[in-house]
């Protein structure tokens, strides 16, 4: 019986190592095959089938060809009517203006609150709990009636004579003013919250290294504190700015006008009576407005993430791209291939 | 005012609330000194770093820069608090670098560097950007130049944030345990600027953990310990022949 020299032996098990690791490096890993969602896939797209076939077929009534209930052809002659565009505009304006003043007053009252002077803190407390704890709906109609309250407003020596006057109702009869006046004072007290969460989200360090440089305490603010902040107070904001779009549609209904697009919709419907139609026109301009705006948010929100990932971040393509892309592991290469 | 000291502390005091942090330290740093300030933690050496700019108010005590005192004037035996305005000139003139760099994420390493001297000093911007560039050149990040902070290491960001406080034209440089937020590796890149620095004839106040830059850096060795100063002097003889025994024990658990 010969031996197998002490060469031979770690060669043969250099050889079966050697087999064993190109056999495990043959091993694919598969990933978990998700069946249920072919299922639900396929009832999904029953259902989409289903509601598109509502919503597109027609109806013939007495041997007469209807248009769908939905009377798409009612939808798109007013889409465009002018009183339409003129309401979009004004709705437009109206956002635009309240967001504006309320995004300026809001840092104003987060300021305040933190502020290490306590009457101001105060001040804007008690601003918050009125403004967030009424309903913007009451606060608007309460505006459009300040004249019941205060017939003049004036400036002057308190409790003694006054250097200007101005008489009330000539200013709340302006709907638009009233409009903005209401909705922007709620809206401040919102956002005061919002950029307040911005503002102590910033690391404290922040603001010690600001000081160690001889910043002042409002050049910290705006210069190193506030762009940081924004990180954070930007996606509230756009939810508030949309929020803010579709809240208008509540100022005919209060004033009793105005002119935005909700109510330059009900005075086309209150003639025709033909509501849902009309009702989708409004909705058409809504979505097309707010999904502007969510664009807008985007790129607001990339500007102020630079510095944050190691890499630029990516545009909305990119991100369009890859969030409706095929998921990774269906792109995974199959199974037995080498 | 021209003063030998640059920092000229005495008796000074600090209470949060009922807790004595700073029980009267005197301290003397004089122009061009390093001076550095070591403990255990909670020793009160970073607070008295803190106090010496004005970060952290002095509860009790006198504690002067460039023979002025910091944040207070002293009228009829008492401290009176400064306006926001005064205290913010007199920062301007300390420099400070912090444990964990506080760079501003949302600008590029050369903003961070311009920052001060542009919205502080208002200085002209071209004769920034060109000091910024040289100081980032000399603490040898010439090419990060444009790279936000997240971008960058540890060692490079406390390097930017160095330039950052050079570029203020200091008359005292505060150091708030530089490294200690370090990868060892990069600990030695820091310490290295900080040596030229020194031999440069920058004054600095550095609170560190690491004793050999103390031994080979500093003039003087300050070692403090539940709010006091136990034993100062020479490093290379305080931190080789400890004479109090609490220092004894600090050294015998760091080295």
């Amino acid at each position: 019986m010969t031996t197998p020299s002490s060469e031979q032996r770690s060669q043969d098990a250099a050889d079966s190592t050697e087999s064993a690791a190109s056999r495990a490096r043959h091993l694919q890993a598969v990933p978990l095959r998700h069946y249920g969602r072919w299922v639900s896939a396929g009832v999904l797209t029953i259902l989409v089938v289903m509601f598109l076939h509502t919503v597109v077929s027609h109806i013939d009534r007495n041997g007469v060809h209807n248009d769908s209930r939905f009377q798409w052809a009612t939808v798109g002659k007013y889409l465009f009517d002018p009183s339409v565009i003129h309401g979009a505009l004004v709705t437009l304006e109206l956002t635009a203006a309240a967001m504006a003043i309320g995004v300026v007053f809001g840092i104003v009252l987060a300021t305040m609150r933190l502020s290490t002077n306590r009457q101001l803190r105060y001040v804007s407390w008690v601003y918050l709990w009125f403004f967030r704890g009424t309903p913007v709906y009451v606060q608007l109609i309460f505006w459009s009636n300040l004249a019941f309250l205060y017939p003049t407003l004036s400036l002057g020596i308190p409790f003694g004579p006054s250097f200007v006057s101005i008489s009330t109702n000539q200013y709340v009869t302006n709907l638009f003013l009233v409009a903005v006046v209401g909705l922007s004072l709620n809206e401040a007290a919102y956002m005061a919250e919002i950029v307040r969460a911005g503002i102590i989200a910033v690391d404290g360090g922040q603001l010690e290294a600001a000081q160690a440089l001889g910043m002042r305490r409002v050049q910290s603010l705006r210069r190193i504190v506030l762009p940081q902040a924004m990180r954070v107070i930007v996606p509230p904001t756009g939810n508030e700015t949309i929020s803010m779009l579709k809240t208008t549609s509540l100022v005919g209904a209060a004033l009793g006008g105005g002119g935005e697009l909700y109510r330059s919709i009900q005075n086309i419907y209150n003639l025709n009576y033909l509501v849902p139609p009309l009702l989708i026109t409004g909705c058409c301009w809504y979505l097309t407005m707010t999904s502007v705006l969510s664009v807008g948010q985007f790129y607001i929100e990339r500007y102020y993430g630079r510095g944050v990932g190691t890499s630029a971040p990516p545009t909305l393509l990119q991100t369009l791209r890859k969030s409706f892309g095929r998921s990774p592991h269906v792109t995974a290469q199959p199974v037995g291939k080498p | 005012m021209i003063s030998e000291l640059m920092v000229h502390s005495e008796g000074v005091e600090k209470r949060f609330g009922h807790l004595h942090v700073l029980k009267g330290i005197d301290m003397s740093v004089a122009r061009g000194e390093v001076a550095c300030l070591l403990g255990p933690s909670g020793s009160g050496k970073s607070t008295f770093l803190r106090c010496i700019n004005h970060l952290e108010k002095v509860s009790a005590g006198r504690l002067a820069v460039d023979g002025e005192l910091v944040g207070y004037e002293e009228r009829n035996g008492k401290l009176y608090e400064l306006s926001d305005r005064k205290i913010c000139a007199k920062r301007a003139e300390i420099g400070m670098v912090f444990q964990r760099f506080n760079l501003f994420p949302h600008m590029t390493a050369l903003e961070n560097v311009m920052i001060g001297p542009r919205t502080v000093l208002r200085r002209d911007r071209e004769l920034t950007e060109t000091q910024a560039l040289k100081l980032l050149d000399r603490v040898g990040l010439a090419d990060k130049a444009t790279s936000y902070p997240s971008q960058l290491s540890g060692g490079q960001q406390q390097r930017v944030a160095i330039a950052r406080a050079l570029c203020m034209e200091p008359k005292l440089l505060l150091f708030d345990e530089p490294t200690s937020a370090l990868d060892p590796e990069l600990v030695g890149e820091v310490l290295s600027v900080m040596q030229s620095l020194a031999e440069d004839g920058m004054t600095m106040v550095v609170v560190t953990h690491e004793i050999g830059f103390a031994r080979e850096v500093a003039d003087t060795a300050y070692f403090m310990d539940g709010g006091v100063v136990l034993e100062s002097g020479d490093p290379k003889v305080v931190l080789s022949q400890p004479t109090h025994p609490r220092l004894r024990d600090f050294l015998s658990k760091v080295l």
